[in-house]
């Protein structure tokens, strides 16, 4: 049992750290970038030929990914999701599922489908043994960057001038532009956090399961999007929980009723929390003001 | 505002997953209905080109106008692009051998879709293509076959392996083996050579060539007493973490995990029992095929792994070691086994021509139309007496119902390379 538990713990963080960027894009820009998964994955693949193809040192590969996701972070922002500012947030959403299979496809394009084998960074990191069970070396660096993330996001928005100006945003967009808050800027800057976060989440979930395809990031970025909503979307700390959570589910669910898709219980998930507590574990309840 | 969200939730996730669920059936069909073929029947030996004294002189003359069908672009390329390269020196070889008998090819691209492959199809037949080599991926197949069956044109797929593409068409014949087969024929080797008796399996339950070839593993295993003692599934949206799986194998003892497989989950498969320090005897099928060219792949980690495969670069045979050669400077790389599949095609459709010539005094090919070409290309096929040696196989028979019947080889991995068994 104990080791189900480890091994859902280290596919929970890996889900964790993505439900981070998914919940930290809705709580400011109040949408669904359901492209994030697929920018985790642009995030795997840029720092994949970094490393393979350029033979740049694992840390230096990982900044450079960072760097391509933000900038595509920004640019995605700015054309597809910019000009529907005023329009539906169903209009948004639609349009964000269909950058996600563009970006697929571009990668199908470009690296083409033939899959590519992740390097294990943190292979000189040995491995602890709890009991009878393993916990791997990426699986100490995603928890351990899931808790520097969590706290250094929470900082951000709470401390800083520009984390100040996304909370504005986030509850009132025509009274922050009256106090002179520059609500696009605000908005690109998010967008930018939040895909240098997938980046990070693309390096990880790669390491933990090397396995490089123009899907990769597609099914970990729905159930990281379960996850979100799992812990309250828009939460951070819900975030992380929600992702352990979820991992451990999964990996256990497996393990008790093998017959079964583990999918079922992953989604079922998402449908009870919905029905129950929509507003997640440790979201706020918002009701909406006329 | 909450019921907004909730619909909102609700209206994305289910959009996304029901997208994303179609996608990985690149070995997708439907139903794994016939089970082994008539078996025990052996080829019967002794050239057949000299069996039949000719009337006339015998001779296979004219033009074949060849078409080939697959994804030559797209997420299935590498196949189409390795049968299309395998081929096209065919043809070269064959138009070698004798200027009075041509075959001209016309490749083209159906991007592992139906209906753009039925519309490649209509392109072939526009272009007075006489006889189809295709599809490649199974799919394709089905629905392009069933076209050509209504139309009566001659289909040999190199690697198309679902037994739903050879049903109930009398014109669809394959070249590789189809995918129950492979189950017991896996079944099959692992008891004769006593590789194991208590065997662990782990299949995608999502994917039908998967499903097929585990359960033809599963009665041919009972019936020579192999022992299962543990049967696990994953579907291509969790086949990244297998660590709940290999635990159950592990716990049950199992020496040898069957496999049957893609070679990109069980790279997954080969990676995570590394690290649990589970290290049983590996068995894959020909979906295995690939792994050690996977970009980045550590090959340690195959080592040791047996598959079986129709096919192997590394057989010493001469005229393996030709097309190998002959594939190396052509492509640049080593050729799998969809090429070797599409080595062996315009040989099997060459020497049936030749076959039919040397019975019926002579053949000119030029101008005849696709239908006729059909009925006796379905004649040959069909005939006991004509057998095929290719480099996926020796003495290679058709039954009736398209399937191919060819002894099967297994190769072991050591050192990163394939060696026979």
């Amino acid at each position: 049992m104990l080791t189900y538990l480890i091994n859902g713990i280290s596919l929970g963080s890996v889900y964790a750290i993505i439900a981070l960027g998914y919940t930290m894009v809705y709580g400011i820009a109040k949408m669904l970038n359901f492209a994030h998964g697929d920018i985790i994955m642009v995030g795997g693949y840029a720092s994949f030929c970094a490393m393979s193809y350029l033979g740049w040192p694992p840390a230096v590969a990982v900044l450079f990914s960072i760097g391509v996701c933000t900038v595509l972070g920004i640019v995605i922002e700015r054309l597809a999701y910019k000009p529907l500012r005023s329009a539906t947030s169903l209009a948004v959403l639609i349009t964000a599922i269909g950058v996600s299979y563009f970006l697929q496809n571009v990668a199908l394009l470009v690296w083409t489908s033939n899959p590519k084998v992740y390097p294990n960074i943190f292979e000189k990191i040995p491995p602890i043994t709890v009991g009878e069970a393993q916990v791997s070396g990426v699986t100490m660096v995603t928890i351990l960057a899931n808790i520097v993330i969590m706290i250094a996001l929470t900082l951000f928005t709470g401390k800083t001038r520009m984390g100040k100006a996304m909370r504005a945003v986030s509850e009132d967009k025509g009274a922050a532009t009256l106090m002179g808050i520059n609500v696009n800027f605000t908005i690109s800057m998010t967008f930018a956090i939040g895909s240098g976060l997938a980046a990070i989440a693309g390096v990880l979930l790669c390491t933990a399961y090397p396995n490089l395809v123009p899907t990769t990031g597609a099914m970990p970025g729905i159930k990281a999007f379960v996850a979100a909503v799992f812990g309250g979307i828009g939460s951070i700390p819900g975030a992380m929980i929600g992702g352990i959570l979820l991992g451990v589910i999964e990996i256990v669910a497996r393990a008790l009723v093998p017959d079964v898709p583990s999918d079922i219980f992953v989604f079922a998930v998402l449908i009870i929390v919905l029905l129950v507590k929509p507003s997640g574990l440790l979201g706020k309840t918002v009701r909406e003001k006329v | 505002m909450r019921k907004k969200i909730l619909g909102m939730f609700l209206a994305g996730v289910l959009a996304m997953t029901a997208l994303t669920g179609c996608e990985g059936a690149a070995n997708g069909n439907n139903g794994a209905g016939t089970q082994e073929q008539a078996s025990g029947e052996e080829q019967t030996t002794g050239d057949q080109q000299t069996t039949a004294e000719p009337a006339g002189d015998g001779a296979l003359t004219g033009t074949l106008n060849l078409g080939v069908i697959g994804p030559m672009t797209g997420a299935a390329a590498l196949y189409g692009n390795a049968v299309k390269n395998g081929a096209e020196i065919a043809v070269e070889e064959i138009n070698a051998i004798d200027p009075a008998f041509q075959i001209k090819l016309d490749v083209q691209d159906d991007v592992h879709d139906p209906e753009i492959s039925v519309n490649a199809y209509q392109t072939l037949k526009d272009n007075n293509v006489q006889v189809i080599v295709g599809t490649v991926t199974t799919s394709p197949c089905l629905a392009v076959s069933a076209e050509a069956n209504s139309d009566r044109v001659f289909m040999l797929t190199p690697s198309a392996s679902s037994p739903s593409v050879t049903e109930g068409k009398d014109n669809v014949f394959q070249l590789c083996f189809s995918d129950p087969n492979q189950g017991s024929a896996s079944a099959q080797y692992i008891a004769d050579n006593k590789l194991a008796s208590k065997v662990a399996v782990i299949y995608n339950n999502g994917d039908a060539y998967s499903t097929g070839i585990y359960q033809t593993f599963k009665s041919k295993a009972s019936e020579l007493g192999l022992e299962l003692v543990s049967e696990t599934t994953f579907t291509d949206d969790t086949a990244t973490d297998f660590t709940v799986q290999l635990k159950a194998a592990q716990d049950a003892g199992a020496e040898l995990l069957f496999l049957p497989i893609y070679y990109q989950p069980a790279s997954l498969i080969l990676k995570q029992a590394s690290d649990m320090g589970f290290a049983p005897k590996m068995f894959g099928v020909d979906g295995m095929d690939g792994i050690l060219t996977m970009e980045g792949f550590d090959t340690k980690l195959a080592e040791g792994v047996i598959l079986l495969t129709p096919f192997s670069a590394d057989a010493e045979d001469e005229a393996t070691a030709n097309f190998v050669k002959k594939y190396n400077d052509k492509v640049g790389e080593t050729p799998s086994q969809f090429a070797a599949d599409g080595y062996d095609c315009p040989y099997a459709i060459y020497r049936a021509l030749e076959f039919y010539a040397a019975q019926n005094g002579g053949l000119d090919v030029t101008d005849m139309s696709y239908a006729d070409l059909c009925e006796i290309l379905i004649g040959v096929f069909t005939n006991p007496d004509f057998s095929v040696d290719g480099i996926t196989g020796q003495g290679m028979v058709w039954g009736a119902n398209g399937e191919v019947n060819k002894a099967p080889k297994a190769v072991v991995i050591e050192n990163g390379v394939y060696v026979g068994m």
